[in-house]
């Protein structure tokens, strides 16, 4: 017994002193939490890539900073990450994709009360004044520049069916803007249905689409994933000569056939999970450099054509 | 419908109980046929040749699978894994018959190879479902959920979190399994066909569907009456493995695709199919056409709202759980009874 006590005692001495070498060799590291929703779905897994590469990327060019990547399933989840990178890992800098606004507003608040540094990615928090730093795709861009390109490709008239994602704010910022833009011209919207951001959803709606409708111009998949659905279905149906899709997002299939200069697939919109990197980028300038960093970033929803593909094809990437 | 009822039913004689009877039987039909005249009402595209060949194509996926389940449920078991199952097995598809383009090239080889390590995956993972939930003594529920997120996890490991694609070229061969047909009967209604008339032989005309129904009734006695349980029940869950890798072969050439979101929530839905064809949920009780019924009258709702826009589509969940539960009430039977 007196022994056991003995050994339990050395191997919580050890335990202790590991401790604190770990610790006291991380104080020279700077920290940098980086919160994502999980590879769930295609977009998410380009966003997961995007993230790790620039863990790569940044580690090696600042050897002082340490970047902790987690990765959560629902916005409880991630509110739970936060709380463990503030108390556990005790980061400095807290870079995140927040999988909803509302929900993950206090959470994040709590963190910047920690003192540490905020950088929020894509998805606003509900109040203003909480991140140092604000770096977004273009939701709105997405749409309006698909909007523009259909109303030119079609001279301003024809008939279109549009496939949306899920309902969220993202999905309503792209569906807002894509109706403005094409406000006043002829062009019919025959019906918009949500596929969820999913290939199978995407090639049943088209299907039923392709039944429902006799002549259809053009279809608005504002999502790559969904717009892979929609070409299968309308080849099976044997209509690809009477339309074309837009996607929307930058999976390398897409940019693939763009370049290649499928008639199917004219352009692509942009909406890259690279900003993740960006995102990391920024925030590991505020600790390594005198830059002024702190402000809102908005990423261009650049219009992929077959000229320029080239500079958006990533065959490594998963997305 | 619980089970003692079932029992006096069956022990009932004259014409009463032929009529309950009879009455179970036909009622999912009954509420398919109603489902049909209600798509055809809200739009006249609804029986073209090519919307109805779309439905009957997409429910063989749920329906092939829920087949399988029919044979689980009855013997008063659970999967819950089938879904990711699906997801995992056609991701290991698409690696294994891309690393075969180099030696064997793009021909039928490389695509035979590929359904044989579905058929190995899924009889295999069914089998770990049945050994793990009989032998180990576990929950099939626990066992299952556990699998479940195996699966799920495993198939986006491998993919990186992104998606698996098919090889172009082996596309090519491989398309025919989906999109070919046979006297314009398209391919996968064929082998749902074919499954679905299996699985009915196997259900209702040989011992070992016998012994399900015995199982799932009551263990114990089963136990008492020699029937060797565990092996049962793991047959089923291999059957379950099977039918499972079948969806996923011709699942696979449709998007020559599979990524994290591939099957989510396909157990419910197969679950659901066989519920609402009047399988019991607690054993003891199965019937295969119910279930090819089950899986069509879910994709037909799903259908039906996309044929309109009558209804918001923030409301479509709430019109599928209607139909689904209005359905089910309309073929339990019972309801009639009480008047007379």
């Amino acid at each position: 017994m007196k022994k056991n006590m003995k050994q339990l005692l050395g191997v919580t001495v050890a335990l202790g002193l590991g401790l604190v070498a770990t610790s006291a060799m991380a104080a020279d590291k700077i920290k940098i939490g980086v919160s994502i929703p999980a590879a769930t779905h295609g977009w998410a897994g380009g966003l997961n890539w995007h993230a790790q590469e620039a863990e790569k990327d940044l580690e090696k060019a600042y050897p002082d900073l340490d970047f902790i990547i987690v990765t959560a399933k629902n916005p409880t989840e991630q509110a739970n990450d936060l709380e463990d990178l503030v108390s556990v890992q005790n980061i400095d800098a807290l870079v995140i994709l927040p999988f909803e606004s509302d929900p993950l507003t206090i959470p994040v608040q709590q963190v910047k009360e920690a003192g540490k540094f905020i950088t929020v990615v894509d998805r606003g928090l509900s109040q203003p004044g909480i991140e140092d730093v604000y770096v977004a795709g273009n939701n709105s861009a997405l749409g309006a520049q698909a909007g523009e390109y259909l109303k030119k490709r079609l001279d301003g008239k024809g008939k279109i069916v549009v496939l949306r994602g899920l309902p969220t704010t993202v999905d309503d910022e792209r569906v807002e803007a894509f109706n403005a833009s094409i406000k006043g011209s002829d062009i019919e919207v025959l019906d918009m249905k949500y596929a969820n951001w999913n290939r199978d959803d995407g090639y049943e709606v088209m299907q039923d689409f392709l039944s429902r409708f006799p002549k259809i111009d053009a279809v608005w998949a504002q999502d790559d994933d969904i717009a892979l659905g929609v070409i299968e279905a309308i080849k099976q149906a044997d209509r690809t000569d009477e339309m074309f899709v837009i996607g929307g997002g930058g999976m390398k299939d897409i940019i693939k056939r763009v370049k290649d200069g499928d008639k199917l697939t004219p352009i692509d919109v942009l909406y890259p999970p690279a900003m993740i990197a960006t995102a990391m980028g920024i925030t590991a300038l505020k600790f390594e450099t005198k830059a002024a960093v702190e402000g809102r970033y908005i990423l261009g929803a650049t219009t992929v054509t077959p000229e320029n593909a080239d500079k958006f094809y990533f065959p490594d990437s998963p997305y | 419908m619980s089970r003692r009822e079932h029992k006096t039913m069956s022990a009932e004689t004259g014409k009463r109980a032929a009529i309950t009877i009879d009455f179970k039987a036909i009622g999912p039909f009954v509420a398919l046929v109603v489902l049909f005249i209600l798509g055809t009402a809200i739009n006249e595209a609804f029986l073209s040749s090519g919307n109805l060949s779309n439905i009957f194509t997409r429910s063989s996926f749920i329906g092939i699978i829920a087949v399988g389940a029919t044979f689980v449920i009855t013997a008063g078991g659970i999967d819950l894994s089938v879904g990711s199952m699906a997801a995992f097995i056609a991701g290991a598809m698409i690696v294994v018959m891309n690393g075969l383009v180099q030696t064997l090239g793009t021909g039928i080889e490389t695509v035979l190879i590929g359904i044989v390590v579905s058929i190995l995956l899924g009889i295999g993972a069914g089998a770990v479902n049945g050994l793990v939930s009989t032998r180990g003594k576990i929950e099939a529920f626990i066992v299952t959920l556990g699998t479940m997120g195996l699966y799920r996890s495993l198939v986006t490991y491998m993919a990186d979190g992104g998606t698996l694609s098919l090889d172009f070229a082996i596309r090519g061969t491989y398309r025919p399994v989906y999109y070919g047909d046979v006297f314009g009967i398209p391919m996968p209604v064929l082998v749902f066909l074919g499954v679905a008339i299996a699985g009915y032989v196997l259900l209702n005309m040989t011992p070992f569907g016998r012994k399900c129904f015995a199982i799932g009734s009551n263990e114990q006695v089963a136990l008492y009456s020699a029937i060797n349980v565990d092996r049962i029940k793991t047959l089923t869950y291999i059957i379950q493995g099977l039918c499972v890798s079948i969806a996923t072969i011709i699942y696979v050439p449709r998007l020559g695709s599979a990524s994290s979101s591939t099957g989510v929530l396909w157990e419910l839905e197969a679950i659901a199919a066989v519920i609402i064809g009047g399988t019991m949920l607690k054993g003891g009780y199965g019937r295969i056409w119910g279930t090819v019924v089950g899986a069509l009258m879910l994709t037909t709702i799903g259908n039906i709202l996309n044929l309109t826009d009558a209804i918001s589509n923030y409301l479509n969940g709430a019109v599928q759980g209607l139909i689904i539960i209005v359905a089910v009430f309309l073929q339990r039977g019972d309801w009639r009874r009480k008047k007379n």
